[in-house]
């Protein structure tokens, strides 16, 4: 998990494992990343080099990707220090695909652990961790001819990473985005969005702000898009408005941004995590106890949707805090960010 | 005999009730008889709720630690393994230039030194989880791999478990003389130990080696108690570290040298031995100098989380220095404060050690510290004279 050295050739393979004779136990790029932590192929760094204010709440953060950056599609993990302690948290890339730079554009979280300190404080020239870019909501190949992007809030970065990529291919076909905003000057983009419709003639941007006008809802949209039925639809926001348009359409390409409520009874307990005893508490998942405590636990999303956090359930039962649903067999591989243990449980880590 | 504990003054007892019998409370810690029981002075009469009552303070001493940890700390550690990691490339350069003896003694303590911050304040710390909370996969106690030929699965059990779990527990710390040596009088002699002295000679010199078959407990594998499987699984990775230690410091890099293979394999030598000695030397001075107070297996039975602070405190030793020092021995100058909190971050022990320091004086219980060399030559002067049979002054 932690030595894959993608987008290294064979042969600088074995330069390394040969170098690795001078180094060992260490890695030659433990010595080579005292000059340039990019120069990394075993973790995946950037060091960010431009931020740029997009809203009173949502920064967009260039970063300059590292050697072992495999270049993207869509879907981003971002580790970054708050106060010493490593978190990672997903974000959509809103730079366009093929590009040198790699930009996210996070919108502050209330209580938030990570949000804040990106939106507020990070130094141009600090380092962060990276993982490859993953995530299936990206644009499909080939293009439909008509397609209707429906988003709200910090729902539009992954469309937004797309609408980019579009435009620098000179592709663009008919588009329609819909995006709802609490007030104008919420609205993450809208000047580049002005521009990209002006441009693009086969654009149409609807802005739409809920203190205004009212939350997004299907009707609405059906209102504002009369050939809606014909398009191809991308939704990426809430839940409510995800909810409601898979409810009242078929075929929605939807991506979820905010985590779905908990349930806390009957979970927690203590679980034997990779040899040591965590306490996860009722209602916290597996991966915040286990990070708590210290311990190195893979992840992604933290919502359930990636599967980068899955580990091996060895004896116990674990609880799925979005259904409340008691589950897990020895040997099931268990998403521990969604899941909060059920009374004492032993589960591995890589 | 039973070694005598000396009431925190406060607490002064009348005479009359300085008897065991009349103390209200079941004394708790029984100390036992050292290796030098007429040095033994901090024993307790400390009764259960003063032994518990320790146990909390403590607890909030690292509790506040916990909660202060932070960026600061962080950039401590990394700033060491980047100063580490810069002196080792510049001892290993300078070395290359070894056949000019200022060059060959400027590398050699370059690389000398990087040795034992590498295995000191940086891998036994880490090691320790010391880290962990900062969740940086480069820095934690699951990934990390040491410049030792002891491998840091075996070692983590053999020491943060076994060792401190059963801090001088005779019988059960097999850092008690490593299965090599008498330091313990509790320990049934044998003309065996007339090498005593000897034993430890060598041991210093090839202390890593020492610490490799430690984990091995060959003692277990004569007696029939752990399987063969086991221990071949330990050969073979005590002979895979020792491989590759061998193949980079004596073969790739004065092969790389070329004609100037001697000098470079010279000082990548003296470098180990240094490293070797050092770390023997302030890892002896942690336990048993004049002092610290070794226990039986009875004591630990039913043991509280205070009762086992105090064994912490009593069975281990500091040494006093200044800040590069303390560095130097990895902040096991605060051996006290380390076997107290054993995974709180080591820059913070020198910070708390007053503290410590004055809850100790508070209770009546000693906290054993000096210079290196007189703890050193307390130690010698133990080992020298355990060699024989009943060893006593």
């Amino acid at each position: 998990m932690f030595r894959s050295a993608p987008g290294t050739t064979s042969r600088g393979r074995g330069l390394l494992a040969a170098a690795s004779a001078l180094t060992t136990p260490l890695l030659p790029e433990d010595f080579l990343t005292l000059v340039d932590p990019l120069w990394s192929t075993t973790s995946l760094r950037g060091r960010v080099v431009a931020r740029r204010r997009e809203t009173g709440r949502a920064v967009s953060v260039t970063i300059e990707p590292g050697w072992a950056w495999a270049g993207h599609r869509a879907g981003q993990y971002l580790g970054v220090d708050v106060d010493g302690v490593r978190f990672t948290r997903s974000y959509s890339l809103t730079s366009p695909e093929g590009a040198e730079h790699l930009t996210v554009t996070v919108q502050e979280v209330d209580g938030g652990a990570v949000s804040p300190t990106l939106v507020r404080d990070l130094p141009i020239g600090t380092i962060v961790e990276l993982e490859q870019a993953a995530g299936e909501f990206t644009l499909p190949d080939p293009l439909p001819e008509k397609l209707l992007f429906v988003t709200a809030g910090s729902g539009i970065t992954p469309v937004m990473g797309m609408l980019r990529t579009l435009d620098r291919a000179g592709t663009m076909p008919d588009v329609v985005l819909v995006h709802g905003a609490r007030m104008p000057e919420d609205t993450i983009f809208r000047a580049e969005l002005a521009g990209l419709a002006a441009r693009h003639p086969s654009l149409r941007v609807v802005l739409r702000h809920s203190a205004v006008s009212g939350r997004l809802d299907p009707a609405v949209i059906d209102t504002v898009v009369a050939d809606r039925a014909d398009r191809t639809v991308y939704a990426c926001g809430p839940d409510g408005l995800l909810d409601a348009l898979e409810g009242a359409w078929d075929g929605v390409v939807a991506e979820r941004f905010t985590p779905p409520a908990r349930a806390t009874e009957g979970t927690g307990g203590t679980v034997d995590l990779g040899g040591g005893d965590v306490v996860v508490e009722p209602g916290q998942s597996i991966l915040e106890a286990g990070e708590a405590a210290g311990k190195l636990m893979p992840s992604g999303c933290r919502m359930g949707i990636c599967f980068g956090c899955v580990l091996p359930l060895r004896e116990g039962k674990v609880r799925d805090l979005r259904t409340g649903e008691a589950h897990g067999e020895p040997g099931d591989l268990v998403q521990t960010c969604i899941n909060s243990s059920c009374g004492p449980a032993r589960i591995d880590l890589p | 005999m039973t070694a005598v504990l000396e009431n925190p003054a406060h607490l002064e007892p009348g005479p009359e009730e300085t008897g065991r019998e009349q103390h209200p409370q079941r004394p708790v810690l029984e100390l036992v008889p050292s290796s030098r029981r007429e040095d033994v002075q901090a024993t307790t009469e400390l009764t259960a709720e003063q032994i518990e009552e320790l146990g909390r303070r403590l607890d909030a001493i690292r509790d506040r630690v916990l909660a202060e940890r932070g960026a600061s700390d962080a950039e401590y550690i990394r700033g060491v393994i980047r100063k580490q990691r810069a002196l080792e490339i510049g001892g290993r350069a300078l070395l290359f230039a070894g056949v000019l003896p200022p060059a060959w003694i400027a590398g050699t303590a370059m690389l000398s030194i990087a040795k034992i911050l590498e295995n000191m304040e940086i891998g036994h710390n880490v090691m320790h989880g010391q880290w962990d909370w900062m969740r940086d996969p480069k820095i934690h106690s699951s990934t990390w791999e040491w410049d030792n030929v002891s491998s840091s699965a075996e070692w983590k059990h053999s020491h943060n478990y076994m060792h401190h779990t059963y801090t001088n527990v005779v019988g059960k710390d097999r850092d008690v003389g490593y299965g090599i040596l008498r330091l313990s009088e509790e320990q049934r002699w044998t003309p065996y130990y007339l090498g005593n002295p000897l034993y430890n000679f060598l041991l210093s010199l090839f202390f890593e080696y020492g610490v490799a078959l430690h984990d091995l407990e060959v003692e277990k594998v004569v007696a029939g108690q752990k399987p063969l499987s086991r221990v071949w699984e330990q050969v073979k990775s005590i002979g895979r570290k020792t491989g590759r230690q061998i193949l980079k410091d004596y073969v790739a890099f004065p092969a790389l040298a070329g004609p100037f293979f001697l000098p470079v394999l010279a000082g990548n030598v003296t470098a180990n031995l240094v490293r070797n000695v050092w770390s023997h030397a302030v890892i002896f001075c942690g336990h048993f100098p004049t002092g610290a107070v070794q226990f039986t297996e009875e004591q630990l039975e039913d043991e509280s989380r205070g009762e086992w602070y105090v064994r912490q405190l009593l069975g281990s030793a500091n040494l006093d220095g200044g800040r590069f020092f303390h560095l130097m021995t990895g902040q096991l100058s605060f051996q006290i404060e380390h076997h107290l909190f054993p995974d709180l971050p080591s820059n913070r022990y020198a910070e708390i050690a007053p503290e410590v320091r004055e809850l100790c004086r508070e209770y009546g219980l000693e906290y054993t510290t000096g210079p290196l060399w007189k703890q050193y030559m307390q130690v010698l002067g133990t080992i020298n004279r355990l060699a024989l049979p009943n060893g006593k002054r």
